[in-house]
């Protein structure tokens, strides 16, 4: 994760919302990557998935 | 989730609009919104000379791709602001953009120009670093616009961006900036381009989403003088209450511009010429000669 970057382990299976409720994250200040695939709030994550959330409020 | 058009997955999911989006159906959904801005606040026509404002990052490398598809030809001014590593990294994302699409991207910096970066302005003045940032920023594009003979100057404004000043401007009920809080700002006698937000309609998580699906390469890093700012705040609230009630932010936004600006009708200051720089400024002398003058009298009494 950005601002600042981090990395951290998180257990499974769940779907995308899951991970996001489970980090206090909003959808809509962020995008689910994996891979080079953007993921909808609804894709099940498997549990050896790398997933990089990326923040995407920027500006000032 | 399926693609609304298609019925293929989905790669993003649009709430406001209820609806989900393949790669290739959101791609010509965000051409839509942004040609149907442009349309509709008759922002420019084929034969404006136009220039947008580069910086690097999601939003203005997406508009610049967007508005070359839809076959407008556009230049691009960076600007260096000295911002350590954030600033070099802008730099490098906008001219390996521009070179690959071969556009042409003026730079300017503000060191070697004005003899002053930003964080030295936000260390060696009363202004916050954002404020320094802002105020530069709407000086030097417009400055540059002007100096080469643009008609237009696009910046990357996006919807989310908009709902957060404005919802700053209405917190503080700043009624002299919500009488400038337009789509369009026409073009003054005094020597102020006309500037236009095309990207009004898209919210910053698409320009991000349309960035990647685009294979553009961004600058993802936040700038480090703006993490947790006060509009940063303001959109993380709005994303929060949005979460909750889709298309809330979009409604604030053009309720404002539908029926609100209305009551805040533009009354622009007579304009005169700074007496340093020449530019049109409502005073004696531009804010921006000001805060130059500020930071580079400190730096020379510094290294006496």
């Amino acid at each position: 994760m950005h601002q600042p970057r981090r990395e951290i382990e998180v257990s499974g299976p769940g779907s995308v919302k899951a991970l996001l409720n489970r980090l206090d994250l909003v959808s809509e200040s962020v995008l689910v990557i994996r891979g080079d695939e953007l993921l909808t709030d609804d894709v099940r994550l498997h549990p050896d998935d790398v997933i990089e959330v990326r923040p995407v409020i920027s500006g000032g | 989730m399926k693609c609304r058009v298609c019925r293929e997955r989905a790669v993003i999911s649009v709430r406001r609009h209820n609806a989900g989006f393949c790669r290739s159906h959101f791609i010509e959904h965000i051409h839509r919104q942004v040609a149907r801005t442009i349309s509709d606040h008759h922002m420019f026509g084929a034969d404006d000379r136009l220039v947008l404002g580069v910086s690097g990052g999601k939003d203005s490398l997406a508009l610049w791709e967007i508005l070359t598809v839809l076959g407008y030809r556009v230049d691009g001014v960076y600007l260096h602001l000295g911002i350590g590593g954030y600033s070099s990294d802008g730099l490098r994302f906008s001219r390996q953009f521009a070179s690959e699409r071969d556009l042409s991207l003026r730079v300017v910096d503000l060191g070697s120009d004005h003899g002053f970066s930003i964080p030295e302005a936000a260390r060696l003045t009363s202004r916050a670093a954002c404020s320094a940032c802002g105020l530069s920023k709407r000086y030097l594009l417009n400055e540059a616009a002007a100096e080469m003979g643009y008609d237009v100057l696009v910046v990357g404004h996006n919807l989310d961006d908009e709902a957060a000043v404005l919802m700053g401007n209405v917190l503080r009920w700043e009624v002299d900036y919500l009488t400038r809080q337009r789509p369009v700002l026409p073009t003054s006698d005094g020597g102020l381009v006309r500037k236009v937000k095309p990207l009004l309609r898209v919210a910053e998580r698409e320009t991000a989403a349309y960035a990647i699906l685009r294979g553009i390469q961004y600058e993802i890093e936040e700038c480090p003088m703006a993490v947790g700012n006060t509009i940063n705040r303001y959109k993380e609230w709005l994303n929060r209450l949005e979460e909750q009630s889709p298309g809330l932010k979009a409604q604030f936004l053009f309720g404002f511009l539908d029926r609100g600006a209305a009551y805040f009708p533009p009354d622009p200051p007579e304009l005169l010429a700074c007496r340093e720089c020449g530019r049109p400024t409502p005073g004696e002398s531009c804010s921006f000669c000001r805060l130059k003058n500020a930071t580079v009298l400190r730096i020379a009494g510094r290294s006496a």
